[in-house]
Order: C-alpha cells, then structure tokens, then sequence
C-alpha cells in the first residue's frame, strides 16, 4: 500500500536524532492516532543549517518525518514554513488516503520548531 | 526470500489436500444439488457428506448444519435471525465487548432497530464473567452470543458455563467459534450452545464458505429468502466446491486437532516466554493459561505496531497488529481498550498467530530478528522510556 519511495524513506530515514541545544524545539502529538513527533532545528541566518527528527508511529509518519527534514535542510525560515503536508506527501509519490494525516504532523512539527525558534529570538530582543 | 507466514488468525493456507477434494465440483462434478439427475444428485450427496463431517466435529446432528458464505454471514444469521424470531418473546440480547465485529456491528445495527443490547464487560485477560451474563438475563432476553476464543488476545470464553446458563434460564445461547472450529473440541450438547458460527477459511478450508450450527427446534428467521435450500434455512445455489473443501477441512482437523494443539501450545509458550526475556518492557495480552494454542499477542511499549509489522515484513515474516495505525479507521483495536489497556500501549501491540506448518526454526527466526527492529524504532523515538 506504500510506495516504494515511502519505505526506502522507512528502511534508510533520514536525519533521525536530536539536535544539542538546539534553536528550536517542535513537538506534535497526533490526536488521530497517538502519534509523537519531535523537531529539532539549528539555525543560522535566517536558514536551516541542521534539522533533525524522532518519530514514533507508523511508516508513514516515519517517512514524512524523514523526508520534511529533507526538504526544509539548507533552506530559509520562510521558504521551510510554506512546506506543506501535500507537499511532504507528493515528495514521498503520494500517502494511501488513511495516512494523510501523518503528513500533517510532520509538517506541523517542522512548522513549530520554526515558530519556536523565532519566539526564542523575539524574547531576546526584548530582554536586550 | 521465504515468507514466514505467522498470522493464521487472518487466514489459513488452504490444504492442498482440500483443493484436491473441491476441484473436480468445479469441472466434471459441476451439477446444481437441488436438481434430480445424476450430477446433481452427485453434488447433493457431496454437500450432506460435508454436512456430516462439520457435524460430527461438533457433536451435533447433520440437520442441524447449514452452509453460509462464512463467518461474518454465520454471526449476522444468529443474531438477526434469533432476535427478529422472538419478537413476542422479548427485545433484548447479550454479548460483550470483544466480539468480532461480525457480532458487535450486527448487535449496533438491531440496536438501532429499536431492539435493547447488552455489551458485557471482559476482565483484563479479555475473559467475560458467567455471572455477569446471568446477571445481565432479564424477562426480555432472547439471546446470549459470547465467543469461544477471542481471535486477537486468543482468551477462551467459559462457554459451557456460560451456556448452562443460558439454558437454565430458557435464552438461546450463540457462539461464535470462527477461531476454535477444527483447533480446540467442541461439543455442543456438553456446551449447551445453541447456534454456533463457522468460517472455513480458519481451518485450511476456502474463503468464503461457513457453516452455522442451528440447535434443533430453535426458533430463528432465514437471513437469505429465495429458493428452498438448505432446509428452507439459506436460500441460493449452494457453493458446492467451497462446501465439499470446508468438510475435507474438518474431516483433517478432526485428526490433526489433537497433535496440532500440543505442539503450537508448546512453540507459543516458548514464543511468549523468550519475547519476554530478549524485548524489555513487554507485556502479555490476553489470559496466560485459556487461550488459543497459536496465539501470541503482546504489547511492546515505544514501538509502534505498524512500524514492527513493516519492519518484519521486510524480513519475510508477516504478523498482525492492534494499533490505531493498522486500522482503517484510526481506532486502536476495540479487544485491547475493552480489556483496559490504554491507547498509547495498544499502539505497540503486535500478534503472532501459528499454524500447522509452523516450524520451531520460524520462531527463531522471528526470535533473532524482532529485538533489533524493536531497538532501532525506540531509539526513533522521542519519547524516553523510564529504563
Ligand atoms: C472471531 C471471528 N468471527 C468472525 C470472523 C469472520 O469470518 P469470515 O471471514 O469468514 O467472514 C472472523 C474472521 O475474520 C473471526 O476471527
Ligand atoms: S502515525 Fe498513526 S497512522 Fe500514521
């Protein structure tokens, strides 16, 4: 029911771990099916030097996981923050219908480890 | 790369023995068994054939025997056809929490019928209480349908006491024995079981084809109307082949049955106990003593079921899982949650179900590789276990 690309993505993920002391934290939980995602991102000028991911869940969320943080590496705040889950899905040739929602959460968990490190600067502006 | 087939819950490899009986009904023997001349009269000896071969392997009539499509078919009849029977009689019926959907959705559906249901609790073992459904017996009911074994957690109901009580207070008592027929003995005088359900598909049989037992002089309405068939019980042009394969089916159960049982208690006591040891924080579903002698259900806490089922599948092996993941509807499975196991440790949840063929190599194989997948999800992980 997975495409051969979402379980290459399953067999061999990408940027699995976390980050030390990172600039943003983003964790999900999926009320769908109790899924947990954490994002952690180091970043520098206003991009994404480093991102990476722990997912438990199914293939699916392992995968999504695996390729938001593919595609938001290298790339600039605003460019990652307009990834979207059709975008993470159709990156992986597409998600069964069921499974949809696992994209959500990964690119919900990218989006608030962005929002988190931009609150984390916004409060050290005003504490300058 | 081998398959190592491990979920003979789902279904069973039919025999090859089986479709060796079930092949010439499709081709030389193809007559219709309600008509007089001789292919017919060939095909309608070879369905009352199959008819005493299912019967004798529940200690019951043969006119008691009425082929079905199968289960799901066999389960929809009892309780249907029982509860639109007595509508003079009463309007409630009893059954509990772990049924197959087969019985719980059929139960939802007369419910919104306006008919009243009674969904008994499971203890954590997913075992039911005889005296909760005496308890739960009023003036109304009209039917207890509890199950033989649970085909996820494989806990074995008390279905003799549960149908004497059932008997002592006049109520029709169904159970439905998809995962028991050819596996454990039956019978249903000494059980006091008045309908029972059968799927062959369970047994090394066909899909497709099942069996309901229907206890002489019990009043119940056909499910199916049309021709005059099966005692004007089941109407439609019998499945001659699918019949004739689920009594060579039972005919071979009723020889292997007792052997088969020793030897998968045996693997699965092994399997669950080295699980155990190699796997930390890993919990048995299910009744340690009263279940099926092929199933293996646990829960492994920190990985999620889907995830080990792929995982194994890359490795050749195909198991099940109760997680929410698995599921089409996002649930995770309603046998786990009734048996007040929370949702986050369903979500590991993985079960193994042998077979005949099972050898003692399989299990190690599926020994030495299920600890590192099991290793490799956790440490995906964000969650940080307590040890
Ligand atoms: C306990 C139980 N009841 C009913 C069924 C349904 O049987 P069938 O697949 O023949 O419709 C199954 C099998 O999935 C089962 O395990
Ligand atoms: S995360 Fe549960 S279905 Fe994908």
């Amino acid at each position: 029911m997975y495409s051969e690309k979402v379980m290459e993505h399953f067999r061999n993920p990408r940027n699995v771990g976390e980050i030390e002391n990172p600039d943003g934290v983003g964790e999900v939980g999926n009320p769908v099916c109790g899924d947990v995602m954490k994002i952690t991102i180091r970043v520098n000028h206003d991009r994404i030097d480093d991102v990476k991911f722990q997912t438990l869940g199914c293939g699916a969320a392992i995968a999504t996981s695996s390729m938001v943080t593919e595609m938001a590496m290298g790339k600039k705040l605003d460019e990652a923050m307009t990834i979207s889950k059709q975008a993470v899905a159709e990156a992986l040739d597409g998600l069964p219908p069921a499974k949809m929602h696992c994209s959500v959460l990964a690119a919900d968990g990218l989006h608030a480890a962005i929002e988190d490190y931009r609150a984390r600067q916004n409060r050290k502006e005003e504490q300058a | 790369m081998k398959t190592i087939y491990l979920d003979h819950a789902a279904t069973t490899p039919t025999d090859r023995e089986v479709v060796a009986a079930m092949t010439p009904y499709f081709t030389d023997k193809f007559g219709n068994p309600s008509t007089l001349y001789g292919v017919g009269r060939e095909a309608k000896a070879a369905i009352e054939e199959a008819r005493e071969k299912v019967a004798s392997l529940l200690g019951a009539d043969p006119g008691e025997v009425f082929f079905t499509s199968g289960g799901t078919e066999s389960d929809n009849q009892a309780l249907v056809g029982i509860v639109y029977a007595n509508e003079k009689k009463g309007n409630h019926l009893i059954t509990c929490a772990i049924e197959h959907h087969a019985v719980l959705d059929t139960a939802e559906f007369l419910k919104r019928r306006g008919f009243e249901a009674t969904i008994l609790p499971v203890d954590k073992y997913g075992m039911v209480d005889p005296e909760d459904v005496r308890r739960a017996i009023n003036g109304k009911t009209v039917l207890v349908s509890i199950m033989h074994a649970n085909n996820e957690v494989g806990t074995v109901q008390p279905v003799a006491e549960i149908g004497k009580i059932a008997r002592e207070a006049g109520v029709a008592f169904h159970t439905d024995a998809v995962q028991t027929f050819g596996h454990l003995p039956i019978d249903v005088n000494a059980m006091k079981i008045d309908l029972l359900s059968i799927s062959g598909h369970k047994l090394y049989g066909p899909k497709g084809v099942g069996a309901i037992y229907i206890r002489k002089g019990t009043r119940i309405i056909p499910f199916m109307h049309g021709g005059g068939q099966e005692s004007r019980r089941r109407a439609g042009t019998h499945n001659v082949p699918g019949i004739v394969g689920l009594g060579k089916a039972a005919e071979i159960a009723a020889v292997e049955m007792g052997s088969e049982e020793a030897h998968l208690s045996i693997l699965r006591d092994e399997l669950i106990a080295s699980i155990l040891e190699r796997v930390e924080d890993v919990r048995l579903n299910g009744h340690p003593t009263e279940r099926l002698p092929n199933n293996i259900n646990v829960c492994i806490e920190g990985a999620e079921g889907e995830a080990m089922l792929l995982s194994l599948d890359m490795e050749g092996i195909c198991v099940s899982s109760g997680s929410a993941c698995t599921s089409g509807t996002l649930n995770p499975s309603h046998v786990l949650l009734a048996m007040g196991i929370p949702a986050e440790i369903a979500h590991g949840s993985l079960r193994v179900t042998l077979g005949r063929s099972t050898t003692k190599k399989e299990i190690d194989y599926l020994l030495e590789v299920l600890p590192p997948i099991v290793e490799r999800l956790r440490k995906m992980s964000p969650l940080k276990r307590t040890r």
